[in-house]
C-alpha cells in the first residue's frame, strides 16, 4: 500500500492528462457555443476551422524556426499563435460575408445553415490538405519537460515518477487567460453586453439599436481566436493531423450540449465534463488499485473500462444521458 | 420547361457524360464508375427520404453503409465449425446478455422514482451486469480471434447466397437508426445531427475493433458475389471465349466489361425498385403527410399528425436503403474494410451534396445527382494532376509545383463543397426541383 505512489500515477495518467485535454475542448466548445448563441445554428466546420488555423501557425512556426526566431523554452508555435489568429479570422470574416450572410438575411431555418456550415466544411478541409497535407506534423519545440519522471523519482524518492510537459502547462495557462478575457469581454465591455443582449433577445437588440453586423462580425474574431488557440494547443500537446480535428468534432459537441448549447460557462464545464468521462472510462485503473489496495485484493484484470479505441463512445454515451434526461444541458442553454 | 422534360434532359446529359467516358477513356473506367455511382445512388435516395421528405438530418450516413455491409459478411461467408465450436455459441449467450442487461436498465428507469435511489441502484445495476457481460464474452472473443488468425479469426458466417443479406443489412441499419432516433427525435433540429454523426463514428469503431466479428482492420476479403459470375471463371469458359473472339476485344477486357455490366444490371434494377417504391410513396396520402409535417410541423401536429412517430417511421426506412446501398458496395468490391469507412467526407457528406444538387424532395434528382458527383470524384482522381500539370506550367520546376501537382486529387474535396455552396445560394431547389 502506498497512498503517495497511487496519487502520482493519478496525476500522471490521468488528472493532468484530463485537464490539459479538458481546456483544449472547453476552447473549442466555447467557439460552437459562441456561433451558436449569436448566429443560431450548430457549426459543423469547426473542427475543420481549427485544423485550419492551426495548420497556418505551423506554416508560421516553420518560417520563424527557418529565420532562427525562436521562443526560449517555449514552443515557437506560440509566437506564431498571434498571426495564425489573424489569418483565421480573414478567412472566417470572408466566409461570413461570402456565405452566411446570405441566409442570416433571409432568415433561413438553422438546419439550412447547418447545412451551409458542411459545406464551409469540405472547403475548409481541402484548404488545409492543400497547404499542408493529410500527414501528422509535430511542431512542438523548446523544452519538453518542466519535470521529468527521473527527476522527479530522484526528488522524492518515490517509485512512480512524475512527469509534467510543458505543452500541459501552457495549455491550461494559456485556456485561463483566454477564458478570462473572454469574459471580461462579454461582461465588462460595451461590445460584449450586446453580444449577450443579442444572444437573448435579437428583436430587443436590434431595437436599442445594436448593429447586428457588428455582433456578428466581432464574433467571428472570437470564434477564430478560440478554435485556433484550441487547434494548436491540441497540436502541441498530441500533434497535427486534419483527421483528428474533423474526429473532434463529436466530443466538442458534447461539451456545448452538456454544458447547455449557447452558454459560455456550461461550455467550459462541459469540455472537462467530457474529457474527465473519457480518460476515466479508458484508463487501466490496475496500477492505481494496486497502490491503494492489500495485495491480496488486487484483481487480476487491467481494470480498463473501454479500450482508448472507444473514446468517442465516451462523448456519445455523455451526449445521449443529456439529450434523455436534460436536454438543455447543466446550465440551461437556450432553446430544446 | 415543365419538370418531366427537364428530368429527361438531364437523365440524357448525365447519360452522355458516361458515354464520353467510355468513348474517350475506356469502357472498364466508365463502368466501375457508373456501378459506384448507382451505389450512392441509393444511399442518395435513403438521405433524400430522411431529408426531402421530413426534414431530418443525418451525418452518420457512413455508419448505417458499414453496417449494411457487415451483414453481407455474416450472411454470406461460410459457416466456420471450428469458431462455432471455440466460442460462437457463448459469444451469442453474451450478446443476448447486453441486451438484456440494457433492456432491464431501461425497466429499471422507469420503475423507479427520480431520486439519489435511482441514480445509484441503475450504476450498480449496469456495472453488475456489464461484468457479467465481459465475464461471459470476454475469453469466447479471444478463443475465436484466435482460430488461425492470419485466414479468419471471426465468428464467420451462415453461408447464404449474398441477396439474402440484403434484408439483414437493411434490418442491421435501421435497428440502428430507430435507436438514434428514438433519443434525439423530438429535440431541436440539430440535435439529431450531432447524435447522428456520434452513432456513425462509433458503429465504424466497433467494426474496427472488435475484430471477432469481421477481423477488424485486417480485412474481409473474398466474399461472393452470386449471381454475378466472376472474371477468372468466365475467361475459362469456351462461350465467353468465343464471344471475345466474335466482339474482336481482348479477353481479359471483355470480362471486365461483361462483369461489369452485370453488376450495372443488377444496381439498376434494385435501384429502379426502390425509386419506384419511393415515388409511389411520395404520392400516397402518406408522402403528402410526410410533406405537410416537413413543411409545417404545428399545423399537422394540430391536424391530428403524430409527427414524431412520422418522423422515426421515416428515418428508420431511409437508415435501411442506405444499409441495403452498404451491402451492394461489399458485393461489388468483393473485400469488407471497415477503415475504409472512416472517410466521413467521402461516405456521409459527398452523400449530400448529391441529394442537395440533385434537388431535395426529388427522388430521380437525387439519382442523378449522385451519378454526376461520383463522376466528378472518380475523374478527378485520373484527369485532375493532368489539369494541375497544365495549370501550374509557366511555374518553375520545384517544391512547390510538385506539392500542388500531387495535392491535385485532394482538390476535389474544396470543388465538391463549393458546388453545394452554389447550389445553396443560388438554386436551393437543385436540379431537379421538388414537385
Amino acid at each position: 500500500m502506498n497512498i503517495l505512489d497511487a496519487i502520482v500515477v493519478l496525476l500522471n495518467y490521468v488528472i493532468i492528462p484530463a485537464t490539459s485535454y479538458g481546456a483544449q475542448l472547453a476552447l473549442g466548445a466555447l467557439g460552437v457555443t459562441l456561433i451558436y448563441g449569436i448566429l443560431r445554428f450548430s457549426n459543423f466546420a469547426h473542427g475543420d476551422t481549427m485544423a485550419f488555423g492551426t495548420a497556418v501557425t505551423i506554416l508560421i512556426t516553420w518560417a520563424f524556426q527557418a529565420a532562427g526566431i525562436t521562443f526560449g523554452p517555449l514552443p515557437t508555435a506560440l509566437l506564431a499563435l498571434p498571426l495564425g489568429i489573424a489569418v483565421t479570422a480573414l478567412v472566417l470574416l470572408f466566409t461570413d460575408r461570402a456565405v452566411y450572410r446570405f441566409y442570416r438575411r433571409k432568415k433561413a431555418a438553422p438546419v439550412i445553415l447547418v447545412i451551409v456550415s458542411m459545406g464551409v466544411m469540405f472547403v475548409m478541409n481541402g484548404l488545409t490538405r492543400l497547404i499542408i497535407g493529410v500527414q501528422d506534423q509535430n511542431f512542438a519545440d523548446g523544452q519538453r519537460f518542466i519535470i521529468n519522471a527521473f527527476q522527479f523519482r530522484k526528488m522524492t524518492g518515490l517509485a512512480q515518477g512524475l512527469a509534467l510537459r510543458t505543452t500541459s502547462v501552457i495549455t491550461l495557462l494559456t485556456a485561463i487567460i483566454v477564458v478570462a478575457a473572454l469574459f471580461w469581454f462579454l461582461n465588462h465591455t460595451r461590445t460584449g453586453k450586446s453580444m449577450r443582449a443579442f444572444a437573448d433577445n435579437e428583436d430587443l437588440a436590434l431595437l436599442s439599436g445594436i448593429n447586428p453586423e457588428r455582433v456578428v462580425t466581432v464574433t467571428w474574431l472570437l470564434v477564430a481566436g478560440l478554435a485556433t488557440t484550441a487547434g494548436v494547443l491540441y497540436g502541441l500537446d498530441k500533434s497535427f493531423m486534419p483527421f483528428t480535428y474533423f474526429q473532434l468534432l463529436l466530443p466538442i459537441f458534447a461539451a456545448a450540449v452538456v454544458g447547455g448549447l449557447g452558454n459560455p460557462l456550461g461550455a467550459i464545464v462541459g469540455g472537462f465534463v467530457v474529457a474527465f468521462s473519457e480518460v476515466m472510462s479508458t484508463y487501466a485503473w490496475r496500477m492505481v488499485a494496486a497502490y491503494v489496495l492489500p495485495r491480496s485484493l488486487v484483481p487480476g484484470g487491467l481494470m480498463q473500462l473501454l479500450t482508448t479505441d472507444y473514446k468517442f463512445a465516451v462523448s456519445f454515451a455523455i451526449l445521449v444521458a443529456v439529450l434523455l434526461f436534460k436536454p438543455t444541458g447543466i446550465f440551461k442553454g437556450k432553446s430544446v | 420547361m415543365n419538370g418531366r422534360s427537364r428530368s429527361l434532359w438531364v437523365l440524357a446529359v448525365v447519360g452522355l457524360l458516361y458515354v464520353a467516358v467510355g468513348v474517350l477513356q475506356s469502357w472498364p473506367l466508365a463502368l466501375t464508375i457508373l456501378n459506384d455511382g448507382l451505389i450512392v445512388a441509393i444511399t442518395a435516395l435513403g438521405v433524400n427520404m430522411q431529408w426531402g421528405y421530413a426534414g431530418l438530418f443525418n451525418v452518420g450516413v457512413s455508419g448505417f453503409f458499414a453496417l449494411g455491409g457487415l451483414a453481407v459478411v455474416l450472411v454470406s461467408m461460410p459457416l466456420d465449425p471450428q469458431a462455432w465450436s471455440a466460442g460462437t455459441p457463448r459469444l451469442l449467450v453474451a450478446l443476448v446478455i447486453l441486451a438484456l442487461v440494457i433492456f432491464a436498465a431501461m425497466r429499471l428507469y422507469r420503475v423507479l422514482g427520480a431520486g439519489w435511489l435511482r441514480i445509484v441502484s441503475l450504476i450498480v445495476f449496469i456495472g453488475v451486469g456489464v461484468t457479467v457481460f465481459r465475464t461471459v464474452f470476454n475469453p469466447a472473443a479471444k478463443a475465436v480471434e484466435a482460430i488461425n488468425a492470419a485466414v479468419t479469426g471471426n465468428i464467420g458466417g451462415l453461408g447464404l447466397p449474398v441477396p439474402f443479406s440484403f434484408i439483414v443489412a437493411a434490418a442491421f441499419a435501421a435497428a440502428a437508426g430507430w435507436a438514434v432516433a428514438k433519443i434525439a427525435l423530438g429535440l431541436r433540429s440539430d440535435y439529431l445531427a450531432i447524435a447522428t454523426l456520434g452513432i456513425g463514428q462509433i458503429i465504424i469503431s466497433v467494426l474496427m475493433n472488435e475484430s471477432w466479428l469481421d477481423r477488424g482492420v485486417k480485412n474481409v476479403v473474398g466474399i461472393s458475389r452470386w449471381p454475378v459470375p466472376e472474371e477468372v471463371r468466365l475467361q475459362k469458359q469456351p462461350w465467353f471465349i468465343d464471344l471475345a473472339h466474335t466482339l474482336g476485344m481482348h479477353l481479359t477486357t471483355t470480362s471486365t466489361v461483361f462483369v461489369g455490366l452485370c453488376f450495372a444490371a443488377l444496381f439498376t434494377a434494385i435501384l429502379l425498385v426502390i425509386l419506384l417504391l419511393a415515388e409511389l410513396s411520395l404520392r400516397s396520402p402518406w408522402g403528402r403527410m410526410m410533406r405537410a409535417i416537413r413543411d409545417n410541423e404545428v399545423a399537422a401536429e394540430a391536424m391530428g399528425k403524430d409527427v414524431k412517430r412520422r418522423h422515426l417511421q421515416v428515418f428508420v426506412l431511409g437508415c435501411a436503403v442506405i444499409g441495403i446501398a452498404g451491402a451492394l458496395f461489399v458485393m461489388l468490391h468483393g473485400l469488407f474494410s471497415p477503415v475504409n469507412y472512416n472517410d466521413a467526407l467521402r461516405y456521409t457528406f459527398l452523400i449530400w451534396s448529391m441529394v442537395i444538387l440533385g434537388g431535395s424532395g426529388n427522388n430521380l434528382g437525387s439519382v442523378l445527382g449522385a451519378l454526376i458527383i461520383m463522376l466528378i470524384w472518380d475523374e478527378a482522381g485520373s484527369v485532375g494532376p493532368h489539369l494541375f500539370a497544365l495549370l501550374t506550367s509557366p511555374l518553375a520546376d520545384g517544391p512547390l509545383k510538385t506539392h500542388l501537382i500531387n495535392s491535385a486529387v485532394e482538390m476535389r474535396l474544396p470543388a465538391v463543397g463549393l458546388v453545394l455552396l452554389l447550389v445553396l445560394r443560388f438554386s436551393p431547389k437543385g436540379l431537379l426541383p421538388e414537385r
